[in-house]
């Protein structure tokens, strides 16, 4: 018997083929009861799931209903898991996959520092004006730009910014919608 | 009481204990439940049955809400009294036990000072708890707790937390009855699509080589289930398995009967599971002790399963015909339509199909080297099986070898009389769980199949068992070793028994006189049916120290990295096998 020589195994069995991620918008409506957030949030700490943005405001106040909306990457299988994992928590109503259903809208708004004068100052005028971005607070050598759009819109307009004299951000998160006449389930 | 009457949050408490018809509640005092202890004092509709640490509490519950299908209901303090509760909230948790445990909290203007006995009790048991309410107004308490039973029974069934302040408890409310409440949005499926049902069958009709694994969901969906799956059974001939969770749905004398599946399932189960062409997943959740390796898992099938869970469809294994809904319904809905169409299976592909299977079953999997001298743990089991059969009994579990053994070797033939931590493993289970049973049926021999390292672990519900003059039988196989811990460390890290020997056990007939119960002993296979039977002859709790062998190992076996078909059986095995059982790809695992 020479089982002491065996090196160390596992009784777990491991996945190691890699499967290739997606990026999904997902929309949640649920009671805005306390805890509804640690709980969605936990969710996702506990299951292993990422969270790349989610907002969260409650948008029918006599019914303290909220809407999440969670952008989350993962395999397909995985995306399924955390649509029937929201879906099975008791407080939440529907859910939504927003990139499945396909023809929905999302929109983030973020406000945008930046500091610097002369030539710089212009140029970020002229960008800010092709992104229909406003300004919203100017001093001597600062401007916040408020901008509004497709996630990758606001990401290009900062990007811009940079060279120019970006100081901070500060973004909401995504916010989607599904286009057309029908609403989700509250 | 008339509805509109003020009352305490802690009379409310009751009160909605009795009208949900709560006979029974395990718990622990403390002081931030002293109001509703006080109130349970001054009434006598619902029983309190004190344990002797919170654990046992849940565990209790468990084993009651198990045994009858009714709700199982703890109250416990805040702080450690709570924080005491989660490992049997979590155990509830994986094995959809339903469970309403009532936790005492500091009054709310203390919460969150980090007051004396304080915790975040919502906090914490967030993820372990199908769901959970801190109350904050005695006017939400009767709505909550409704809620509460409402949550914790319907759908997929779980533990849920009402953590209740104790001003809240002091204070005056309105009462409402429980009539009509539901949650205001919680509604799970309970009735199958139709459209999915009429797949499923027709997928049956044309199966060559069809297969029912079956799990906990048959249980949990009543006795009706288990009955409907017999019927289905004997419509069809179709071999049946089950899970851990699942045993006794279907009975053991059943000639359909397979054997438990999965790692240490029978040589046939899991044959049947690797080369059957359409599975029927009945009430079962793909678990990683059932599938083995999950890319050679039944390779040639096609599957439907059918559970309440719509979360557990797809988790772990594709399926091709999914049914959301309860077993029950599900399985009357497949019987009525199979008989509509009068499907009948291909009868020459069957009898082909069940002749490979009885090859199979020609392996006896589990058999094992009888001795003279010693105790083998399987006779241990089989005499208890066979001196019990022609009694009511029921049966839980610690967790280790000796619940496998129980498994394989206890003929289980009706549903709720098995009661064992599958998800969790919690050992420390199966004791406190007797306690809830024989508490729910006193009249019933409810014997823990026990190991000598789990017992350790809640033993003090001896006590409770005097107390309450619960004679349960704790039925200890003690090999003097975690036996499981033993058996891995052998087969996975080189028999390098690394504190797996049970050191300075206690003399457990003394400790069983010590707790005023009675102690037995047997060393010797010739002695043990007298033991077994003055064990059960004895009307008082019995603390069993069966001796067996100390160096047994759990047969058959799948070990890590393997497929169904990659069984390890017990008699062919020898230590060098053993050794190198695993290769070199599943050693990588973690
Ligand atoms: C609370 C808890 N801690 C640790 C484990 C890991 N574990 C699984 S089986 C086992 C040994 C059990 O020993 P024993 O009760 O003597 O049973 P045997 O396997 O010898 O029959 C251990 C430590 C567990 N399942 N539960
Ligand atoms: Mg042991």
């Amino acid at each position: 018997m020479n089982a002491h020589q065996q090196p160390t195994g596992s009784a777990y069995f491991l996945d190691t083929s890699k499967k290739t991620v997606e990026t999904h918008t997902l929309a949640v409506v649920a009671d805005n009861e306390p805890g509804v957030l640690a709980r969605i949030i936990g969710l996702f700490a506990g299951r292993g799931y990422n969270i790349d943005s989610l907002t969260v405001s409650e948008t029918i106040h006599d019914k303290h209903v909220s809407r999440f909306t969670i952008v989350t990457t993962g395999t397909p299988s995985v995306l399924t898991q955390i649509r029937h994992q929201l879906e099975r928590m008791v407080p939440v109503h529907s859910v939504a996959d927003l990139t499945v259903q396909g023809n929905s809208i999302a929109r983030e708004l973020a406000m945008v520092k930046v500091a610097g004068g002369g030539e710089k100052r212009m140029e970020a005028l002229r960008l800010a004006d092709a992104f229909r971005a406003r300004v919203i607070d100017a001093s001597t050598d600062s401007f916040i730009f408020e901008i509004t759009g497709k996630p990758d819109k606001v990401d290009q307009f900062i990007s811009l910014m940079v060279p120019i004299g970006l100081v901070e951000v500060s973004r909401t998160g995504v916010a989607g919608i599904s286009r057309g006449p029908e609403g989700m389930k509250v | 009481m008339v509805t509109g009457e003020l009352m305490s949050g802690a009379e409310i408490v009751l009160k909605a204990l009795a009208d949900h018809g709560v006979e029974h509640v395990f718990g622990y005092p403390g002081g931030a439940v002293l109001p509703i202890y006080d109130e349970i004092f001054q009434q006598d509709k619902v029983k309190h049955v004190l344990v002797r640490h919170e654990q046992g509490a849940t565990h209790a519950a468990e084993g009651y809400a198990r045994s009858t299908g009714k709700c199982g209901v703890v109250l416990v303090t805040s702080g450690p009294g709570a924080t005491n509760a989660v490992t049997g909230l979590t155990d509830a948790l994986l094995d959809s036990i339903p469970m309403v445990c009532l936790t005492g909290q500091v009054p709310t203007h203390l919460i969150g000072n980090d007051a004396f006995q304080e915790c975040d009790t919502v906090g914490i048991t967030r993820p372990c708890t199908k769901h959970n309410w801190l109350v904050k107004d005695v006017n939400d308490l009767a709505r909550i707790l409704h809620e509460a039973f409402y949550v914790a029974t319907h759908g997929r069934p779980g533990p849920v937390v009402v953590d209740i302040p104790k001003d809240v408890q002091f204070a005056k409310g309105k009462y409402v009855g429980p009539k009509n409440i539901e949650h205001k949005t919680y509604r799970p499926q309970v009735k199958p699509n139709q459209d999915a049902i009429r797949a499923a069958v027709e997928l049956i009709s044309k199966a060559k080589r069809p297969l029912l694994y079956t799990g906990g969901g048959v249980i949990n969906s009543g006795v009706i289930a288990s009955k409907l799956l017999r019927e289905f059974v004997k419509m069809t001939n179709i071999p049946i398995t089950s899970t851990l969770m699942g045993l006794g749905a279907y009975p053991a004398s059943g000639k359909n009967w397979l054997g438990m599946l999965g790692m240490h399932g029978t040589y046939e189960a899991n044959m049947a599971m690797h080369d059957c062409d359409v599975m029927i997943n009945v009430g079962a959740r793909f678990d990683d002790r059932i599938t083995g390796r999950l890319d050679a898992f039944s390779p040639g099938s096609k599957k439907i399963h059918i559970d309440i869970d719509p979360s557990s469809i797809n988790k772990t294994v594709q399926v091709d015909i999914p049914v959301v809904g309860d077993v029950a319904h599900a399985l009357e809905d497949i019987i009525r339509v199979w008989k509509a169409k009068s499907h009948e299976l291909d009868k020459k592909a069957l009898a082909a199909w069940w002749k490979e299977i009885d090859v199979w079953r020609a392996k006896d999997s589990l058999k094992y080297r009888a001795n003279k001298d010693v105790i083998m743990p399987q006779y241990a089991i089989q005499r208890l099986y066979e001196l019990t059969r022609d009694k009511e009994v029921y049966i839980t579990t610690e967790v280790g070898q000796h619940q496998m053994w129980a498994a394989q070797f206890f003929k289980f033939e009706d549903p709720h009389h098995w009661m064992t931590s599958g998800g969790l493993g919690t050992m420390g289970y199966g004791l406190p769980a007797a306690v809830g049973v024989q508490m729910a049926h006193p009249k019933a021999l409810v014997v823990d199949i026990a190991g000598d390292a789990s017992v350790q672990m809640t033993m003090q519900e001896m006590s409770t068992a005097v107390q309450y003059r619960l004679p349960i039988k704790i039925f200890i196989l003690n090999n003097q070793y975690m036996g499981m811990v033993r058996q891995w460390q052998q087969l996975l890290h080189g028999n390098r028994l690394s504190e797996s020997y049970s050191e300075s056990l206690p003399d457990f007939v003394k400790l069983a006189e010590a707790f005023g119960c009675v102690g037995l002993r047997a060393e010797k296979p010739a002695e043990l049916d007298d033991r077994i039977r003055e064990m059960i002859k004895t009307p008082h709790p019995v603390l069993f120290d069966c001796r067996v062998a100390s160096l047994a190992n759990c047969f058959p076996m799948i070990p890590s990295g393997k497929a169904h078909n990659e069984m390890l059986l017990g008699e062919d095995v020898s230590d060098e096998e053993v050794g190198t059982a695993i290769d070199a790809k599943g050693k990588e695992l973690v």
